[in-house]
């Protein structure tokens, strides 16, 4: 639309564009404009939302697609699996409404925040993050995606498209916890997600992450392990194991240990809060 | 490059724009549209004050480029469908939810978007939706009822008669431009052709620094006018609140002594100064050794500030009384304690902003501020001008706190508009706001408290050491404030209280509701539960049997009279009894969660401490009728042109409907002093009320009547009856006096106060107001996190002169002590925005019950005392005694962040 700032409306041309330039690639803005304190985004940008295809959430062969400009609010309102739930709740402690109605899902990742309220519950979910670029599409798993604060795996002239959920992460039930210091708008100290197949009781499946409590939110596979073949026990995490997962920093927010030692019992309440028989997200 | 295809559908209309594709929206709606009831406070989606609707969903402006609003549809207050938007305004004005008014048009957009789909909301529902945007004045409370009823059938309102005003409930006499978005803050008015400009400042916290070829640079980029150093000051480069302590200069000249502190200006063409970055400015930094805490200051090793105040000690206070060691050794209890507390900010939704402009040789400034007149005098001493070529207009004000009665902005658009003859602007981004206003100070304080067997208090020894920044600012005040104060508002026989206020190089600290005062509450008020505990006596009696009566000796040794502080406490008694039922009946099921209950008092002397500080009311009527009330009191949000209007009103006998208001506009009205110390509506409420008097009495002799029943004016005509007896004044065959007015009064109070000796001793104030608060709680023992359930607030008002507005000014007090308390540590260099720094949001304040209590002080307006700060001062020790009850934890540095509460709770733990 201008020299500086395109805004296609279709995939190909903005991949054209990426291919021959290194803009600034732009979605809810959530983001970029806190950067700045400028009263124009600072270009050259590439908005992608104005691209229909990558809006929405859809049901493929592969898994659960969502867009990568689908929006917080666009994953609340979505008619989605209980596997989901976590990331509903998460998607609702994002900012506020109007941060909801405007932050998408790639944007939360590609910011690649330690405290990025989607990570933990994509993770439960095996997410992968597809990437397309002028030669074609690629697929990383989440937990490569995110190499550390702000650094992520997408080389020049790529762009996300999706996020990936395989079909079977679709099972079990999925929930969130967020710990913070106030209510609304508040980047948190820790939190946790959790994604549980139960059958009679007995844990199929378990996917644990936690956020915030290192440079890089993580899965917890030796805990996770331990859970299958039994009824759910919280007692089976424990604050030491835990914290071995973890490699928090101390901040104005909390200190270390802290974190490492709420961050467990967050996780124990989140799954707590998935052994009781009920629908957790609405 | 601007593209001319965005286009917009505002209020139904499609408006094509000129705007950059990349331009935040809320620049586009501001300046481009001249929408100005999009407000801006961040620049980051902290705060919410820029909530516009798109295709009826809530969005921040801030945070949409404006290609992303094409062919959509935006509504902001000024164009949204006029029928709710009008039910909104009128609910939020007939339950007081808006103060300042600088966050009610993102309120009120949020608030739209809920309605259409709930139209009658449950309180979650409204926390839910109005979540994303922050309110400081107010404390929330009345906004979720203003939206929760905005479509019910409002409560029938009657007008007051003649001299009945006072004691009222009447809605903002100043509300609608507040709730329409129309109100002009200090970013609102912009002059054709106006200039902006841009401070460079220093990204060191202490450095000398040398300016390069500063020609060479501004030659190179397009649009400058003006580049502005210290060589450019031609008055006294040196301004400061407390005149013979002025230290600050308004550019630095070749040292800085706090992060960002300004060295230049840029002037220029708006949207090429925008544009520029400033850290290509060429100047040379030479980094100094600094220190940022009170203690770091106080190190023997310690970077120097100010080479004539050793030790980098600015003040020292000092208040004493009786032998206070003798008696502390013979008290059958003594406790101590040491309480930490740190920088906390203002976080008015408004940065600072303001606009300059030359009307013939004068000097007009246009900019939100709390002290005028204050303005006035150290703006043209920097600039070397006399006062009468300076004058202040001030704005509105999107909240002040205190912060806003330093001059900020003010010398530096002078500067910029006498260099270049042209209207300039200034408009603070947050965090320029958040590194160079006042904060309040960080204390160090310890204390020991003792009293008698019987749970009388014997003595108390005080000492704080509070870090009072890079400059001077109010740093004296509150070393005076608190040695006056910290024994609370109790008898305490034999007392020794002693301040130091020490130079860091941290964000100068000045004036914040309260002036040290809640700071050194936290500590006597946390010691008290203590001290109750080894006494055996119940927390809430123990404050009662020792708290001041009338004809008590303060520490200062005045007399006080009119003291409501014991029907405070006792009208929190019957809430006291259930609630420790209550919190026992769920601890007792509960494991994890435990509910606690706590109590604190305040007091605070209402104006300067110990120093004249006058007011000036001027009444008058024209000859065409009109009643006009010079009313200089700052309206900040608290309620002065409400308030001071009812007491004019009564006075003179007139409805409160006849009377026009003319602002503290310094070239039109009397100095009524600044607008803190919670000293408006005691001190320019007397004044005004003595005013209305005199003018009443002068319209009395005209007529020849001893008294009049009723006071009316009808075209032109002024009419007068007592009982049966009438008497007409055509005004228009009156002579016109100096100020237009064919009939006027003009009338000063300066309330009666003492010098204080070398122990403190004195008359500092000349009326105090009192209160107590209850807090419930409930800790997480697993997490340490603190969920406060609810507020009981009882406070000694004289005399509500309006109810609604003093719940309001109690209601944001109390969100602003549980910020202190809980959640707000500004950190210099890491919490320079709103999302690093936390303030609460609308869902942490809880229910509050306001019970107000009127035990009139004959020095006061028709009884009344002041409130504004006293409200802010028991509600953080409040909550950290009931953390304390519910979970045993000890605080002993605020906020009681989590990791901080369950430290504590782990220790008290440990010690049992």
């Amino acid at each position: 639309m201008s020299a500086d700032y395109h805004r296609p409306k279709e995939l190909q041309a903005a991949l054209d564009i990426l291919a021959r330039d290194t803009p600034r690639i732009a979605a809810g803005c959530t983001d970029l404009f806190p950067a700045t304190e400028r009263k124009i985004l600072p270009g050259p940008v590439l908005d992608i939302t104005a691209i229909p295809a990558l809006r929405g959430i859809t049901r493929g062969d592969d898994g659960l697609r969502i867009g990568a400009t689908t929006t917080w609010a666009d994953i609340i309102r979505a008619d989605l699996p209980p596997a989901f739930d976590g990331l509903k709740l998460a998607a609702r402690e994002v900012g506020a409404k109007q941060i909801q109605n405007q932050g998408t899902i790639a944007g939360n990742l590609c910011n690649a925040s330690p405290a990025a309220d989607g990570v933990p519950p994509l993770l439960t979910l095996d997410a992968s993050v597809e990437v397309a670029s002028a030669q074609g599409l690629r697929q990383i798993p989440l937990h490569t995606f995110i190499l550390g604060p702000r650094r992520i795996d997408l080389r020049p002239g790529e762009m996300v498209t999706a996020i990936i959920v395989p079909e079977n992460a679709l099972t079990g039930r999925g929930h969130f916890l967020k710990l913070g210091a106030r209510d609304y708008l508040v980047i948190s100290i820790a939190m946790t997600a959790a994604r549980i197949t139960l059958e009679e009781g007995i844990v199929q499946q378990a996917a644990l992450a936690i956020g915030s409590c290192g440079p890089v939110a993580t899965r917890l596979p030796e805990l996770e392990a331990r859970l299958i073949g039994k009824p759910l026990d919280t007692h089976l995490i424990t604050n030491e194991e835990v914290a071995d997962h973890l490699s928090p920093i101390d901040d104005m927010r909390a200190d270390a240990g802290y974190r490492a030692s709420s961050a467990a019992e967050l996780l124990r309440r989140t799954l707590t809060d998935l052994s009781e028989p009920q629908e957790a997200a609405a | 490059m601007s593209d001319p295809t965005i286009s917009l559908t505002v209020g139904g209309t499609e408006r094509k724009i000129t705007s950059p594709p990349g331009r935040r929206l809320s620049e586009v709606l501001r300046e481009e549209l001249n929408l100005k009831s999009v407000k801006i406070g961040c620049d980051a989606g902290d705060c919410g004050a820029c909530t516009i609707l798109i295709d009826g969903r809530q969005y921040c402006a801030c945070l949409t480029p404006a290609a992303q609003a094409d062919g959509r549809n935006i509504e902001t207050l000024e164009t949204a469908e006029p029928g709710l938007s009008r039910r909104i305004q009128d609910s939020f004005l007939n339950h007081g939810a808006a103060q300042c008014g600088i966050c009610t048009p993102g309120l009120m957009m949020a608030a739209m978007e809920l309605l259409r789909e709930v139209p009658e909301p449950s309180e979650e529902q409204v926390n839910d939706a109005l979540g994303g945007i922050l309110c400081r004045c107010t404390g929330y409370r009345k906004i979720v009822t203003a939206v929760m009823k905005a479509n019910a059938a409002p409560a029938e309102v009657k007008a007051p008669c003649a001299g009945h005003s006072v004691g009222q409930p009447i809605r903002r006499l100043d509300g609608r431009p507040k709730v329409a978005g129309t109100e002009i803050f200090g970013a609102d008015h912009t002059p054709d052709g106006t200039l902006l400009v841009r401070a460079v400042r220093a990204p060191h916290y202490h450095a000398d620094f040398t300016l390069g070829d500063v020609e060479g640079w501004a030659a190179a980029q397009p649009g400058i006018e003006a580049v502005i150093t210290a060589a450019d000051i031609r008055g006294e480069n040196c301004y400061g609140v407390i005149p013979p302590l002025a230290d600050q200069p308004a550019l630095a000249e070749t040292r800085t002594r706090y992060l960002g502190e300004p060295v230049a200006l840029v002037v220029g063409d708006p949207q090429a100064i925008e544009a520029l970055d400033l850290t290509h400015f060429p100047v040379t930094w030479d980094k100094l050794h600094h220190s940022v805490t009170e203690a770091e200051g106080m190190a023997r090793d310690a970077a120097q500030l100010h080479d004539h105040r050793p030790d980098n000690t600015l003040i020292r206070g000092k208040v004493s009384c009786g032998t206070p060691d003798k008696a502390l050794e013979g008290s059958a209890h003594v406790v101590t304690g040491r309480i930490e507390t740190s920088y906390v900010e203002h976080a008015y939704i408004e940065p600072e902003a303001g606009v300059a402009w030359l009307e013939g040789e004068t000097l007009c400034i246009q900019a939100c501020t709390q002290a005028p007149v204050m303005d006035q005098e150290d703006t043209a001493k920097v600039l070397g001008l006399p006062l009468h070529r300076v004058r202040i207009i001030p704005s509105a004000a999107g909240g002040g706190f205190g912060a806003k009665l330093d001059v900020t902005l003010q010398p530096l658009l002078g500067l910029a508009v006498l260099n270049t003859g042209k209207p300039c602007r200034m408009v603070f981004s947050r965090t320029e706001s958040m590194r160079t206003s006042t904060k309040r100070h960080p204390g160090t304080m310890e204390a020991r408290i003792g009293a008698d067997a019987e749970g009388r208090i014997t003595a108390m020894t005080f000492h704080g050491d509070f870090n009072t920044g890079a400059y001077a600012s109010w740093g004296p005040t509150v070393a005076t404030r608190v040695p006056v104060h910290a024994s609370g508002p109790y008898l305490t026989p034999n007392y020794r209280a002693t301040s130091r206020a020490v130079h860091t190089n941290g964000p100068t600290a000045g004036a914040f509701r309260g002036f040290g005062v809640p700071q050194a509450a936290i500590m006597q008020e946390t010691l008290y539960d203590e001290l109750a505990e080894l006494c055996g006596i119940d927390r809430l009696a123990f404050r009662e049997r020792n708290a001041l009566r009338d004809g008590d000796k303060t520490p200062s040794g005045q007399t006080l009279q009119a003291v409501g502080q014991v029907e405070c406490l006792q009208a929190l008694e019957p809430y006291w009894r259930w609630l420790n039922q209550e919190v026992d009946a769920f601890n007792a099921t509960s494991p994890i969660l435990k509910r606690g209950i706590g109590v604190a008092s305040c007091w605070y002397g209402c104006g300067n401490t110990a120093l004249p500080n006058p007011s000036t009311v001027r009444f008058g009527i024209t000859a065409e009728g009109r009643v006009v009330l010079h009313q200089g009191a700052t309206d900040i949000g608290q309620g002065a042109n409400t308030v001071i209007t009812q007491i004019a009103a009564d006075a003179l006998g007139i409805v409160i409907e006849a009377i026009e208001i003319v602002g503290p506009d310094t070239a039109l009205t009397p100095d009524c002093g600044k607008t803190s110390a919670s000293r408006q509506t005691f001190i320019t409420g007397r004044a005004a009320e003595a005013a209305g008097r005199a003018l009443r009495s002068s319209i009395l002799r005209q007529t020849n009547l001893e008294d009049a029943d009723a006071i009316t004016i009808k075209e032109g005509t002024l009419q007068v009856r007592h009982g049966t007896e009438s008497r007409k004044i055509k005004l228009a065959s009156l002579p016109v006096g100096e100020n237009g007015y064919v009939l006027s009064a003009e009338e000063t109070y300066d309330p009666p106060t003492t010098k204080l000796d070398e122990n403190g001793q004195g008359t500092p104030y000349a009326l105090y107001g009192y209160g107590a608060q209850i807090a419930e709680v409930e800790v997480d023992l697993k997490l340490g996190t603190t969920r406060v359930r609810q507020i009981i607030a009882a406070h000694d008002v004289g005399r509500a002169i309006n109810p609604m507005l003093a719940e309001g000014q109690i209601e944001g007090g109390i969100a602003q002590g549980l910020g202190l308390a809980l959640m707000e540590e500004y950190l210099p260099g890491q919490t320079e925005n709103l999302h690093n720094y936390l303030i609460p949001t609308i869902g942490d304040v809880p229910p509050i019950t306001s019970i107000l209590i009127e035990k009139p002080d004959p020095e006061g307006p028709m009884g009344a005392k002041g409130l504004g700060e006293h409200v802010l001062i028991p509600t953080a020790p409040a909550i950290l005694n009931a953390i304390r009850h519910a979970s045993g934890a000890r605080i002993t540095k605020v906020p009681a962040l989590p990791h901080r509460v369950l430290a504590a709770i782990k220790a008290a733990e440990a010690a049992q």
